[in-house]
């Protein structure tokens, strides 16, 4: 039986073989069988936790509550829930006094550079606890957020390894229903809680549902704009896409090195990250 | 009847040492599990997405080289097919199979056709081979292929009219296209054309894949042996390491040939006149083979 090719359908139980063997594979090769995952209180990290701790042990993953002044008090609650579920190790701290010592010089009304600010210091957070507690840092970024560029880069987005970034968000939460996330994670409304109100598909002006059906035409099956306008999508909804898109990428490649001698890394200095592992 | 074993395993890349160990120690344990020949996956020697590592890891084909003495030791007791880079007497490298047995080099393959799309970027780091031979084993007569080799329809037809019965395929394949099945599409695609080829050449199919990881790369593994009509002899774990055991009933070729006598019949001549036709008058031209 042909599946209908907008199909976002995953078996969970093989996602999940390939994702701890991953975080699995990939952090114990380098020396470091230990992983540090900022849980917000979000499916997504709520996912990766999981996953880390199936692969690894729970007594091998830390995971990092990060709270600011101005976040929602349900993330830490439901962060501890995906604590005590999966047995990972945890700490809480605080961001609030070094984001405000940064937020001085930042007007109120800038929400964008507020929030990059509140992303990059626990960023700068995690990559500290990285080194004190020998763990890799496990990205949370979802297919959905890498293509559009939702994303801070250098904040949220920097992680040594992504076990997520292949699964649009309505297939990660599949994956999240399978591996028993609690059910008012699943249930509440995606948000990086920067600011107070805030909402992912309040921010984005679709849902995830529409655009993953979009973003996997295009992306995955390889339908040109045109074809995904006659297929039902609306005009404006699919160019608007298409430039999230393009203006976007800058997050997703490492800076351009420019080229002056004769072998440069990226261009013909090649080698995987696990070379001689 | 022979007893064929799927080395289905894992590499460091770039350490042909380790990989080595890890050979020699699973051609032990195939010996022990009563195995006749060992199988392990394409590059089984160095990894797979070797890129800038290509040169510093190849071999040449020779009784002579390092890497090589303790494996032509250890086909004095089991047949070995393994994958690594060939490096030639002009540098030029190649993603070659060696099987080995008694003690020498029987054959050496040399991937032909190298994917170099999408994620695959092998032509930029090998040369071509352009030679499909079968070879003669004390088992009977094979033929070797790796990976992107047996996806055209070629390779595995010009053993088959060299005379091999028994086509041991090679992969290294990145897992890919989860969706609602068990199985990656990968896996899927993978197995239809092994089995098909089974089917369509009335032979014994196998192929060896591996498992692990190189960066965000998950190789499934799922390695396979097929009988000359086409039915599933074994099937390896997915995505696991492992060791499986095949066995080979070569009366299966009289009786499968008796029903389905595919080889009987193929008009060989028919096929060559309308090569010709079709290649123009020059059929041997290709202008990616060297002169």
């Amino acid at each position: 039986m042909k599946k209908p090719e907008s199909s976002l359908e995953i078996n969970p139980d093989l996602a999940r073989k390939i994702l701890t063997g991953f975080i699995r594979s990939e952090t114990t090769r380098t020396g470091y069988p230990r992983a540090v995952v900022g849980l917000s209180g979000g499916v997504d990290s709520a996912l990766a936790c999981l996953l880390a701790a199936e692969s690894l042990g729970g007594a091998n993953v830390l995971a990092v509550r990060m709270p600011y002044t101005s976040s929602s008090p349900d993330s830490l609650e439901h962060a501890a829930l995906v604590i005590k579920q999966s047995g990972v190790q945890e700490k809480t701290i605080s961001i609030g006094p070094a984001v405000d010592a940064l937020l001085v010089e930042i007007p109120a009304q800038d929400r964008i550079r507020r929030g990059n600010v509140m992303a990059r210091t626990r960023m700068t957070v995690l990559y500290d606890q990285s080194a004190a507690f020998g763990g890799l840092v496990i990205g949370t970024g979802n297919k959905t957020e890498i293509l559009l560029g939702y994303t801070t880069q250098f904040g949220d987005a920097a992680a040594a390894i992504n076990p997520l970034g292949d699964l649009y968000k309505t297939q990660l939460r599949q994956l999240a229903r399978a591996m028993d996330v609690p059910q008012v994670i699943l249930d509440k409304a995606p948000t990086a809680d920067l600011w107070v109100g805030q909402t992912d598909e309040g921010e984005l002006g679709f849902t995830y549902e529409e655009v993953d059906r979009l973003l996997y035409l295009l992306v995955d099956r390889r339908r040109s704009p045109e074809a995904c306008v006659k297929a039902g999508f609306e005009r404006r909804f699919v160019e608007r896409v298409v430039e999230l898109i393009r203006k976007n990428h800058f997050k997703r490649v490492m800076p351009p090195i420019a080229k002056l001698s004769n072998r440069t890394v990226g261009y013909d200095f090649l080698y995987l990250r696990d070379w001689g592992s | 009847m022979i007893t064929i074993a799927l080395a289905q395993i894992d590499t460091r890349l770039g350490e042909v040492q380790a990989n080595l160990d890890k050979h020699l120690a699973r051609v032990e344990a195939a010996r022990l599990e009563g195995a006749d020949l060992v199988i392990f996956p394409e590059l089984s020697l160095t990894g797979y997405q070797l890129q800038d590592l290509t040169p510093t890891v190849a071999r040449h084909a020779s009784p002579g080289d390092d890497v090589f003495k303790p494996l032509l030791a250890a086909s004095r007791k089991l047949d070995i097919l393994l994958g690594f880079v060939e490096s030639d007497d002009r540098h030029r490298f190649f993603n070659s199979a060696a099987y080995l047995s008694q003690g020498e080099f029987v054959h050496v393959h040399r991937k032909v056709y190298l994917p170099t799309y999408g994620m695959f970027d092998e032509g930029r780091y090998f040369a071509w081979g352009d030679q499909i031979r079968a070879f003669d084993t004390r088992f009977g007569r094979f033929g070797s292929l790796i990976c992107e080799d047996f996806w055209h329809a070629s390779p595995p037809y010009l053993l088959w009219l060299d005379g091999a019965d028994v086509l041991l395929f090679m992969s290294a394949s990145p897992g890919r296209g989860l969706d609602s099945e068990p199985a990656l599409e990968s896996a899927r695609w993978v197995e239809h054309v092994t089995q098909a080829y089974a089917s369509l050449f009335t032979s014994f199919v196998g192929n060896v894949g591996r498992v692990g990881f190189e960066d965000g790369l998950g190789f499934w593994g799922g390695s396979t042996m097929f009988d000359p009509h086409g039915d599933l002899i074994v099937r390896a774990p997915y995505h696991e390491e492992s060791l499986t055991l095949a066995e080979l009933d070569l009366e299966q070729l009289p009786r499968a040939r008796a029903r389905l006598p595919l080889l009987r019949d193929e008009r060989t001549a028919l096929v060559y006149r309308e090569l010709t036709r079709i290649l123009g008058a020059d059929p041997t031209k290709d202008p990616r083979e060297e002169t």
